[in-house]
């Protein structure tokens, strides 16, 4: 017989399925609910309830989006040959953020992990290869995460390009801002080095 | 576990990570004397982290390790060798996975064993440059099985005892090796073995690997030798290596150059 009632031990249990929460956690968040007036634990059950019914995949570029095609690949002032390919639907944000980028996405929905098992067949990379085929597109930008999985991701994907006579690009590696440098590994200062530029 | 200090220092070759917490990672690395370790390196997602690029899968680190309620946590970590040519072709970056996961799988946390840690230190500068990587993988297989307690018996038969004739002789992964033909003949799940096949397993076995480098293996020979090893890995896992259909899906896309 446990002394927390029925609802109460569901919904820890959902939440301690999230990442990153625990069931201590769990407990305490749901016990805040508890406390929490009723319209703000509605509004909260509605906003989740939402998330998964009020979006979809963008059909063409898999980001997540509230239409589909999403408002990126709909959007006629950005560049529709320039594609960049990136492992979620969070460096798509990352990449808005700079301002810098102007084309379309394509979001793989991960990384080549050989160990657990993720393979090309499980990433997005026949789609991207079907739109780069029936698309007129000048430029492929790789970035993936510069770590193993986002360089075999990369190597994988400009490999299977290089028929199509496409230009592929990778995002430059090197010294984040803010970084110290006496705690650069050497792979990345060499990298740094080699794409150092005239000032 | 020898000391109760609550720093300790080890070097180490990171097997694998997984993503852990908001921006931390828990990794899986082989050391020299304290064998298998899951560590948690803290921060390391974050692009200005001080430790991520000391802490890349297959590199050999230095690592400063505070001990933890539950884990043990990463505090610093200098690379010492980042196996760069691994990472800059596929098909070789593939082959550091499948290794990565046979160690991973063969060996107990906290189980000390130094040559093994010493044999995926060399296989992993050997993956950098080999011209041959499926000779590289026999020999780290053959190897490493030796190490970790399944060395295959192929000199004499492991039923009647009798030395193996130069004939074709089998091998069976339940029994842990050859079988003269005679006593492999009712075997279930025993194969016949071709004696190049057998004489190229012994030669490795016993010679070191630049001796075998030397070696001019017959493409089927390779394919044999594979086969063989792999049942044998495979019966002793209970379970297939995922690296394993990697490999397969570049071998089948043509995605093999070593090159670059």
């Amino acid at each position: 017989m446990s002394a927390i009632p029925k609802p109460v031990m569901r919904l820890i249990e959902e939440l301690s399925r999230l990442p990153g929460v625990g069931p201590k956690t769990a407990s305490r968040l749901t016990y805040f609910l508890l406390r929490s007036p009723a319209e703000q634990v509605v509004s909260l059950a509605e906003a989740i309830r939402q998330v998964k019914e009020r979006t979809v995949r963008c059909s063409i570029c898999f980001n997540i989006a509230d239409t589909s095609p999403c408002s990126i690949c709909s959007d006629p002032n950005r560049d529709p040959t320039q594609i960049c390919v990136v492992e979620e639907p969070l460096d798509v944000l990352a990449l808005e953020r700079t301002r810098q980028y102007h084309g379309l996405y394509h979001v793989l929905e991960g990384a080549i992990s050989p160990v657990e098992g993720i393979g090309p067949g499980e990433l997005r990379i026949r789609e991207l290869l079907d739109r780069l085929r029936n698309t007129t597109v000048h430029e492929v930008v790789l970035a993936t995460n510069p770590n193993l999985e986002g360089e075999a991701t990369a190597m994988y994907i400009a490999q299977q390009i290089s028929p199509l006579g496409i230009r592929v690009t990778r995002l430059a590696r090197g010294l984040p801002v803010g970084a110290d440098l006496e705690y650069a590994d050497a792979v990345t200062l060499a990298q740094a080095l080699e794409g150092r530029r005239e000032v | 576990m020898p000391h109760r200090e609550r720093i300790y220092r080890t070097e180490a070759i990171v097997l694998k990570h997984s993503n852990f917490g908001e921006a931390d990672r828990l990794l899986t690395v082989y050391t020299p004397y304290l064998g298998k370790l899951r560590l948690l390196a803290k921060g390391i997602r974050k692009p200005t982290s001080r430790k991520a690029g000391h802490l890349e899968s297959f590199t050999r680190t230095q690592l400063l390790v505070a001990r933890g309620r539950n884990l043990d946590i990463i505090t610093q970590a200098q690379m010492i060798e980042p196996y760069v040519a691994l990472r800059r072709n596929l098909w070789r970056m593939s082959h550091a996975y499948y290794v990565g996961e046979l160690v991973d799988r063969f060996s107990e946390e906290h189980s000390e064993n130094q040559s093994l840690y010493r044999l995926l230190a060399d296989v992993l500068g050997w993956i950098c440059e080999s011209p041959n990587l499926a000779l590289t993988m026999r020999f780290f297989e053959l190897r490493m099985l030796g190490l970790v307690g399944y060395r295959p018996q192929l000199f004499h038969c492991l039923q009647c005892n009798a030395p193996l004739e130069p004939v074709i002789n089998c091998f069976s992964a339940e029994e842990g090796g050859a079988l003269c033909p005679r006593c492999g003949e009712g075997e279930r799940g025993a194969k016949p073995i071709p004696l190049g096949a057998l004489k190229v397993l012994r030669y490795m076995q016993t010679h070191d690997y630049a001796e075998c480098t030397a070696l001019q293996l017959h493409q089927a020979t390779h394919t044999t030798l594979e086969e063989i090893l792999q049942d044998y890995l495979v019966y002793i896992l209970e379970r297939r290596l995922k690296s394993v259909e990697f490999l397969n899906i570049l071998r089948r896309s043509g995605l093999t150059t070593t090159a670059k």
